[in-house]
């Protein structure tokens, strides 16, 4: 074993130092860093919504000016959907999904080093916005004809439409790496009613994403044209429709929010049964549940739009798949209950976090579908009913879940456990000030507040809410700056956790914590769909050959297997670390600057720089750099 | 939490619980029927997670447990709580709305249409006859009336929560939308959709009036003519400064239709959207410092000596 791990040790090798840093494509480098960039970021937008919420503590307060708030709640928006929910959840994706289907690596490792820098180019690309006091001002959704060049002549919205198309570029390669890697790479024996929830979670947000994300690009596109160069797809008195831009934008943008919940379902069915010592019940409904979910996502986007007047008839269809998302939610929400309910839940962090996100979620899914009844939605849409409803299902969704799997998961990423207690004050704290926060904004909306609005005026009844939700929300900023603190101690002082701290069923326990670079000794045949629980020879990281273990030495390799069957296919040469995406990175976000700033010097040097980066990425080496 | 918040605060000028028309009755009672179902199904879920924190537990009550096989009740648990009953409960909900969605936009042949065009960040309204007014719209009481929506630059959103859900104003669209006030008052309403920097402070009045046809006869005359010599000077002024430019004082040569309309403007009880009340000082600070009250609004600052300023005043505040 030990000339094992040495062998693979010289195949998989970790190049130290800054050059090393900026060109690995280790998944789990990856991964941690699209977690603490996401994280970063995710602070970033927790400050935006807290200078928006002193903003609003009470009746006609002036914490900022009229546009300030404008550009602070587009960019928290923004913030929290692309840099930072979205990242965060690739970066679970990103660490684990090779682990838990035996690989050992993602799909495409340069790709998925790409798609990281890209993220972070186009995050501080957004936020530089801020450097010269024109971020994005017209919220996320950005309605046309408020962003067009008219009402909008500053740079903001060209920060937002270049900064959206180039942060797509980072979904999109970051999906089909996941798509490919849960397809092809999975260990032998893993057939698909053996791969994990999480990893089908994975494969449901992915799916999501490749044919969400076109709509958005187009319509960035298409904007982009119309501001700079006089095209009229929205302008009416060119014979363009505004309305054309929503149906873009909300193609894209429900299957967006959805998406952002299904790998947080996934991470919410990796903790319930390690948690509560039970198999899951209704693996087959959970499955089809998330892909279901993923699929209606893409019929429901004109329930954004039940106020533009639109023909009864077709309301009435949009309502109907509306209330038709409830049925797959349901389903995973009665299969983690009755799990928990047949199984011996212990209460520890995750959990907790577990079941603080069921009661969220169901507050937010039933909000959910009474915005799905039209009138209702109608009367309710663009007030703090739906902030109160999405921060119930995103934040609650999404969140909750990602601050779970941090403690499930932290100890596997960094060896040890962290502090629990700590982690329970932490998750009360948040759950506390979380309802504290947002529901009161459901009082809010139902008594006529609308979104959006950076003032409001005494004698509405909204200053009790208001003032509730704004000391909620520094509670909740509290819990969270806990759970950063917590990790940071715990990496250095916190227990250590060995190979597999809770029992867990999956094979990322199989390994050390944290596991090498090549994630297995041997990558291992899959007998169970709770391979740990049913295996006792994974434990040690090792399977013996006899046992059907393969170490795969004498390269940078990792197996293929069949889609359907896991059925091993082929070795498949992994290619070695590379600095070519960073500078291909780089040269596209000097060309972004040189067209903000309509500066051709700068767009020549950008397009060089990008040219012949990718002629350098793909240059033939002569060598063969695999083996 | 649920119980408290949901009992005790469901009235204020804008709630949607605390209906003055046929519409918002309406939406409010299928409110209050999603709330109810929310509340037991909200009860269930929890019920079940505290019961599956029982302490009463078969072999082995900790973390080093073998795991448990899934039980035969397993599937048809979550088959009948995650499929059956919610297709059943969600059939019946949408079935109610959808005929409440109908009934919202029945054809009521209404005998008045009003015409209601956003603007940042303004509402003007047009009646049949000719008035022209802003911000505050009078209607009958008990009849239903039709507005006409359209916008002037970006979308807005027509909303006035007790009598009826709201409805966009959409270049190149013209939506309508037929409500009823069943009792006099005045209500309240506020664009919904986000139209740029001063979307909070655009504000209105729907006034459901019992002398609705006294009122509209009354703003159908034209501007009453300066009787004293402050109100004579006053007009003076208006026509020699950029106030002509934008508004409109009909009988008079201001006809520019920019901004709102001037004629009756003292018979409102709000000036700039609703954003406050039409007093003498309020109209004093619009006219010197309008960006101090409502920064980015189309008007500009008017600098008058402090004679002119007050003839002004005194001839604004007589056009009834």
């Amino acid at each position: 074993m030990t000339t094992l791990s040495e062998k693979l040790s010289e195949s998989w090798h970790r190049r130290w130092g800054i050059a090393g840093w900026i060109s690995t494509t280790d998944h789990k480098r990856i991964g941690l860093r699209y977690l603490y960039t996401g994280f970063v970021f995710l602070i970033l937008a927790g400050i935006e919504a807290l200078i928006i919420r002193t903003q609003l503590a009470g009746a006609n307060l002036n914490v900022v000016t009229a546009e300030a708030y404008n550009q602070l709640f587009s960019m928290h928006g923004l913030t929290m959907m692309f840099l930072a929910a979205t990242p965060v959840l690739s970066g679970f994706g990103n660490y684990f999904m090779p682990l838990m289907v035996g690989a050992r690596d993602m799909a495409f490792p340069r790709l998925n080093a790409f798609g990281y820098w890209v993220f972070l180019g186009a995050g501080l690309f957004l936020n530089s916005a801020f450097l010269i006091g024109q971020a994005p001002n017209a919220g996320w959704f950005n309605y046309v004809p408020l962003s067009d060049a008219t009402f909008s002549p500053g740079l903001n919205i060209e920060f937002y439409t270049l900064g959206i198309i180039f942060i797509g570029i980072s979904n999109t390669t970051g999906a089909i790496n996941f798509l490919v890697t849960a397809f092809k790479l999975r260990a032998p024996g893993m057939s698909l009613n053996r791969i994990p929830i999480f990893v089908w979670g994975e494969v449901a947000f992915a799916l999501t994403i490749i044919f969400a994300l076109p709509p958005l690009t187009v319509a960035n596109l298409f904007l982009f044209l119309e501001r700079r160069f006089g095209f009229h797809f929205f302008d009416v008195a060119a014979g363009g429709d505004p309305v054309l831009w929503q149906h873009l934008f909300w193609i894209f943008g429900h299957p967006e929010v959805y998406l952002v919940v299904l790998p947080a379902f996934g991470l919410v069915s990796a903790i319930v049964p390690t948690f509560t010592r039970q198999r899951m019940i209704g693996y087959t409904y959970i499955v089809l549940a998330e892909v279901g979910v993923a699929l209606i996502s893409f019929g429901v986007w004109v329930h954004h739009m039940f106020a533009v007047g639109l023909p009864d008839i077709a309301l009435g269809f949009v309502s109907a798949a509306s209330f038709m998302v409830v049925i797959p939610s349901a389903v995973q929400v009665f299969a983690w209950i009755g799990t928990s309910i047949a199984g011996r839940p212990k209460l520890g962090t995750p959990l907790l976090f577990v079941y603080g996100f069921i009661v969220l979620f169901v507050v937010g899914g039933l909000t959910g579908a009474m915005l799905g009844a039209v009138p209702f939605d109608q009367a309710t849409t663009d007030t703090y009913f739906v902030v109160a409803h999405f921060h119930y299902v995103l934040a609650g969704g999404a969140v909750f879940p990602m601050f779970g799997g941090l403690y499930y998961w932290g100890p596997k990423m960094t060896g040890r456990i962290m502090s629990e207690t700590w982690g329970k004050i932490s998750f009360w704290l948040m759950f506390g000030g979380f309802n504290l926060a947002f529901f009161p904004m459901h009082i809010a909306g139902l008594l006529g507040q609308p979104r959006r609005t950076y003032t409001y005026d005494t004698g509405l009844g909204w200053d009790t809410p208001n003032l509730w939700s704004t000391i909620g929300s520094f509670i909740l900023a509290l819990g969270i700056l806990i759970t950063v603190i917590n990790w940071f101690w715990s990496r250095r002082h916190g227990p250590v956790a060995g190979n597999d701290p809770w029992g867990g069923e999956t094979l990322e326990w199989a390994t050390t914590s944290p596991p090498p670079v090549y994630n297995f000794l041997t990558v291992p045949e899959i007998r169970s769909r709770e391979p740990m629980w049913d295996q006792p020879e994974l434990h040690d990281g090792y399977q013996s050959p006899e046992m059907g273990g393969r170490p795969l030495t004498g390269g940078h390799l990792t197996l293929a297997t069949s889609s359907l069957d896991a059925a091993p296919q082929a070795k498949v040469h992994m290619p070695h670390d590379s600095i070519w995406p960073f500078l291909v990175v780089l040269a596209i976000v000097v060309f972004l600057y040189g067209i903000v700033f309509t500066a051709p010097m700068v767009v020549g040097v950008g397009v060089g720089g990008i040219f012949g980066s990718v002629i350098g990425w793909f240059f033939p080496r002569g060598e063969t750099q695999e083996l | 939490m649920v119980l408290i918040f949901g009992m005790t605060a469901c009235s204020g000028p804008m709630s949607i619980m605390d209906p003055a028309g046929p519409g918002a009755s309406r939406v409010a009672r299928l409110w209050w029927l999603i709330f109810w179902i929310s509340i037991i199904v909200m009860l269930v879920v929890l019920v079940l997670l505290v019961y599956s924190l029982r302490t009463r537990r078969k072999t082995g009550a900790n973390s080093e447990g073998n795991p448990e096989d899934v039980p035969a009740w397993g599937i048809r648990f979550v088959a009948i709580s995650g499929f059956v009953i919610p297709v059943i409960v969600l059939i019946v909900v949408l079935g109610i709305s959808l005929f409440d969605l109908a009934a919202l936009g029945k054809d009521q042949n209404s005998q008045l249409r009003i015409e209601v065009t956003g603007h940042m960040w303004w509402w003007e309204a047009r009646y049949p006859n000719g008035v022209v007014t802003a911000n505050e719209i009078h209607i009958p009481v008990g009849e239903p009336v039709e507005f006409s929506l359209e916008t002037a630059d970006v979308i807005h959103s027509f909303w006035i929560p007790s009598l009826f859900p709201k409805k966009d104003m959409i270049p190149g669209r013209a939506n309508t939308l037929t409500m009823e006030a069943s009792k006099p008052g005045r209500y309240q309403g506020i664009c919904s959709e986000f139209c740029g920097l001063q979307h909070a402070n655009m504000g209105m009045y729907v006034v459901a009036d019992v002398n609705f046809t006294e009122w509209l006869a009354n703003q159908e005359l034209p501007a009453l003519k300066p009787s004293s010599n402050t109100t004579k000077s006053g007009l003076e002024v208006f026509l020699g400064s950029t106030c002509i430019g934008c508004h409109t004082i009909r009988g008079t040569a201001a006809d520019s239709t920019i901004g709102p309309d001037l004629t009756h403007v003292a018979d409102r009880e709000t000036l700039f959207a609703a954003r406050v009340d039409n007093t003498r000082a309020n109209l004093k600070a619009i006219i010197i410092d309008p960006q101090g009250i409502k920064p980015g609004a189309a008007m500009p600052p008017t600098t008058l000596t402090d004679a002119d300023l007050e003839s002004l005043l005194d001839y604004l505040e007589s056009l009834r």
